[in-house]
């Protein structure tokens, strides 16, 4: 493939690292083989399906299942009567804080449905056709309240509350009166007046994003199976089933070690399943009826009640020198979280300036409760949003000081050193590295024609570490197996399959990577946050170091010679030296055969807690080309440079770059969630949600920028996430270039640009 | 409630079922025949993950009901492949890493089988527009459309485009 010539350099001392074979479950993924959430079917399964809330915000005041419960054919009806309670308490680091007291409501409603789709009750029957005729004989009677959809009109002093009793957080002293606010946070550096005082530009703009959904083609689906005895199996497709695990015995209130979660594989999750819908509640159909159940939302349910993106509220303003020094910066984000706290605006306020040095910068958030479902992480949660804002500023100031916008983001570049508004320095280059690749493209000084025009933006992700676990065995043949606790959504079997053949100088198709589950594998973190390459990476180079030790010291017992004397070389024990002796080298498969007289099988297993993970950083630049009769913007164009640390398999880096791009296209252009005036969602569907297909997009050219982070033993970086924040920037840009007109708000849809090429424009200071 | 008896032909196999009036197609597959290729992503016509070809058209089974398959020749993602010889289409997939989590790709591999059938020699933009009812949300569809592309090659007997 012509577009891995970029990444020939980095191949060189390499046999596997840099390469793109074909990936070890990659058969039964193209003959319909591989089996997914709701591919299985236990025998004796029952069929499980969820009563769901018509209101957008509704009072409880009765539930009555007897009807449903005696309704031939039906085999359990639950409610939230039948989970226990959990405490009030936000657990874990702020970024990610779980109140289990809201996790339980939002899996199934006690005294208010917050949503529509909320869960209010679940049945289990012998068909599909029995039960959808249960749930029909479910009676709730509901006492319909005023809802709240915007994130603005749920911080109005009058705006109807989801929790009369939510005080919020993070404000000193304490407000005395309830709102929608869960949190405010405010985080800065330098000093905001000095900054501002200095500049010669100064800009500032309000922006709006709308919510949008990761919109993975599978919808969620899991079977469970509880027995008598309290114990139990779950069959789930998520990004994580430890987290699943965990999550689902917290919830039903019973012993971890009680439950066994199986991988299923994963139709793709985004962020979207890290979190449990089904699993608690097909869970419980199967504890109170005794038969295994099958949960699988339909796509109206995945769009009603998973977690979308926040949509969100912004202003931003940033001050610049005429020669193009970026002195101040200050913004506020107001994020939707749904019915629930726990929207990412604090990672949207760390991310939001994370590229650029700027001395002064504050970053104001809010956390905000409304009648929607709970937000969800979705591919470098919050990153993107306060990204438009930013980036749209940046855009406009370069236009002022007529600096090239690429050259203004070089200048300003954070590099190791660069402090941030969040405390540490950046540890880390990389980005300059990309605006620099872009510059040298030869597409981003090429001629544009009429109604087209060229923007750019960049973009910031933390990228993760955290708790990886992996266990190899080399088997009787010489064949080596790698297990990871790792779900694969994009290929990382393949990549782990390439460390482990690379660090142990064999053929990758020698070694088969899987998945394992709870049982069967250490305790390995969610698959996300970019973190699966580099932590679970990192363990599994640990094994294999871990079990090549163990071969040298099984080859010197055959040799008779100290453990000292023997050295692993491409593939093989050899004599470390002269002096050790004359043995022919042993290979895998010669030690393999002599297992059982040197100690038995030959397994090792790694556990990690890895830090050290470097940053994500992307810059991006995309040509469109916009109809002036219609609105429509065509993407004719899209480059995306990204440090990627090393590519250890790069077309799935690629992959995962022009993926997270095409996202943001739908981002920018197409994607929203629609409600009408009584706060039902009025596009639950791929029809009227509009997420990018074939016959929207050009090819989408991926610059793998390699600088290599020395905390990874092959100098991988998280790939997955920063891809998706510069895109909306970089078209919002682009289609300024187009028609002179500033777009602030998104979706950019045709009726939308129609209406600014035809309006004053909205960005008087560009 | 009464099932109807259907006798249909599927992936070269005459195979007789019941199933309820409502049922669709990709039910019956999926959960009567034990035929899970074919996936479910919207059941609305909108995401093409249940393509199956019938009587030689490209299809959404989830818009089919089970009792309109009878009488009718339907091949499924399951019977792409001849035996264990992986069909041109399933190989370049796989060697164009284009598929991430591979649930849009048996949807995928049955709508590029019917162009292929119907177009031997399709352009980008006619294999872009034909594919446009398949929805993938992890590629970005790039490496999609080149697998589709030398697909296409190999069966003419060309060489690999890149
Ligand atoms: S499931 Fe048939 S088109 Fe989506
Ligand atoms: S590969 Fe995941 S939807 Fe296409």
């Amino acid at each position: 493939m012509d577009d891995q010539v970029n990444v020939a350099e980095a191949r060189k001392g390499f046999k596997w690292v840099g390469t793109s074979p074909v990936r070890p479950d990659g058969v039964p993924k193209v003959t319909g083989r591989a089996m997914y959430g709701a591919d299985m079917k236990m025998p004796g399964t029952l069929v499980g399906k969820i009563l769901r809330s018509p209101h957008a915000h509704a009072r409880i005041v009765s539930i009555d299942t007897s009807r449903a419960a005696a309704l031939p054919g039906v085999r359990a009806v639950i409610t939230a009567a039948d989970f226990p309670e959990q405490n009030f308490e936000y657990i874990g680091p702020e970024r990610v804080a779980v109140n289990f007291w809201h996790v339980t409501r939002n899996i199934m409603a006690r005294e208010k449905a917050l949503y529509e789709g909320h869960a209010v009750a679940a049945v289990a029957a012998i068909s599909d056709s029995v039960a959808a005729a249960a749930c029909a004989l479910i009676d709730v009677q509901y006492e319909v309240l005023p809802h709240v959809i915007d994130v603005d009109a749920a911080m109005a002093p009058d705006a109807p509350l989801l929790f009369a009793d939510m005080i919020t957080r993070g404000v000193e002293p304490a407000p005395t009166r309830p709102s929608n606010v869960s949190k405010r946070l405010e985080f800065k550096i330098g000093d905001l007046d000095t900054g501002f005082a200095a500049a010669d530009v100064v800009i500032e703009h309000e922006f709006k994003t709308a919510t949008v959904h990761q919109a993975y083609i599978e919808p969620h689906a899991c079977s469970a199976r509880i027995e008598a005895d309290g114990q139990g199996e779950i069959w789930a497709s998520s990004q994580g089933h430890f987290a699943v695990r965990a999550l689902t015995a917290k919830l039903m209130g019973m012993p971890v070690g009680d439950l066994r979660v199986y991988p299923a594989e994963i139709g793709g999750g985004f962020g979207g399943k890290t979190v449990v819908y089904l699993e608690p509640v097909a869970a419980m159909l199967s504890k109170k009826s005794g038969f295994p159940v099958r949960l699988a939302m339909s796509r109206e349910e995945v769009f009603r009640a998973t977690g979308p993106t926040s949509g969100a509220s912004m202003w931003v303003k940033i001050g610049v020198t005429k020669d193009g020094k970026l002195v101040a910066a200050d913004g506020v984000f107001k994020f939707q979280a749904g019915a629930f706290p726990g929207s990412p605006v604090m990672n949207a306020c760390l991310c939001a300036f994370a590229p650029y040095d700027i001395a002064n910068a504050r970053a104001v958030g809010y956390d905000v409760v409304c009648n929607r479902p709970k937000a969800a992480a979705y591919r470098a949660p919050g990153s993107p949003i306060s990204a438009f804002a930013v980036e749209s500023v940046l855009d406009m100031l370069a236009k002022k000081i007529g600096m090239d916008p690429l050259e203004l983001r070089l200048k300003n570049a954070a590099r190791i050193g660069t402090p941030t508004i969040f405390g540490p320095k950046h540890a880390h280059n990389g980005y300059p590295e990309t605006v620099q690749a872009l510059l040298d493209h030869p597409g981003y000084r090429a001629p544009l024609g009429k109604n087209q025009g060229r923007g750019a933006a960049s973009g910031y992700w933390f990228n993760g570490g955290g708790e990886s676990s992996a266990t190899m065995q080399v088997n009787a043949d010489g064949t080596v197996l790698v297990a990871t606790g790792s779900p694969d959504i994009g290929g990382s079997r393949a990549s782990m399959a390439i460390m482990a053949a690379e660090t142990l100088g064999v053929d990758y198709k020698q070694v088969r990577a899987i998945v394992a589950d709870t049982g069967s594998v250490g305790y390995t973190h969610v698959t996300g946050g970019s973190r699966v390459t580099f932590a679970t990476g990192t363990a599994v180079v640990d094994a294999t170091k871990t079990i090549i030790k163990d071969l040298c010291r099984r080859a010197a017992m055959i040799w008779d010679v100290d453990p000292e004397a023997v050295v692993w070389e491409d593939g093989h024990a050899r004599p470390a030296g002269a002096n050790a002796g004359a043995f022919p080298p042993l290979s895998l498969k010669d030690i393999a055969a002599k297992a059982a007289q040197t100690g038995g099988s030959i397994t090792a297993a790694a556990s990690v807690n890895a830090g050290g993970q470097a940053p994500g950083f992307s810059t991006q630049f995309c040509d469109v080309e916009v109809d002036p009769e219609t609105g429509k913007v065509t993407i004719l164009r899209f480059v995306a440079a990204q440090d990627v640390g090393r590519a250890i398999h790069p077309a799935y880096v690629e992959g995962q770059i022009q993926g997270g791009v095409v996202q943001g296209i739908g981002w920018a252009l197409n994607e929203e969630y629609i409600y009408n005036a009584r706060g039902l969602l009025d596009n639950p569907g791929f029809l009227d949600y509009r997420c990018p297909v074939a016959s929207d997009l050009p090819m989408i050219e991926a610059v793998l920028v390699e600088v290599p982070n020395p905390a990874h033993p092959y100098g991988a970086k998280g790939v997955g996430e920063v891809n998706i924040c510069p895109p909306m920037a970089a078209i919002a840009n682009a289609i300024e270039n187009a028609i002179g007109r500033r777009l602030t708000e998104l979706p950019m849809s045709p009726p939308k640009v129609l209406a600014a090429i035809d309006g004053p424009d909205a960005g008087a200071g560009a | 409630m009464s099932k109807h008896h259907v006798t249909t032909t599927i992936n070269g196999e005459e195979t007789e079922f019941l199933c309820e009036t409502q049922e669709t197609l990709l039910d019956v597959l999926r959960n009567t025949l034990n035929l899970t290729g074919s996936k479910e992503g919207c059941a609305s016509g909108d995401c093409g993950a249940c393509s199956v070809i019938a009587d030689g058209t490209l299809v959404c089974s989830c818009l089919m009901l089970g009792v309109e398959a009878e009488g009718k020749t339907i091949t499924t993602v399951e019977g792409i492949a001849d035996g264990e010889t992986l069909h041109p289409v399933q190989r370049q997939f796989l060697e164009h890493a284009a598929l991430q989590c591979g649930f849009c790709t048996p949807g995928f591999i049955v709508a590029t089988k019917a162009l292929l059938d119907a177009n031997p020699d399709p352009t980008e933009e006619e294999a872009r527009y034909w594919l446009a009812g398949n929805l993938c949300r992890c590629t970005g569809y790039d490496k999609i459309i080149r697998a589709v592309m030398d697909a296409a090659a190999e069966m003419r007997g060309e060489a690999r485009a890149a």
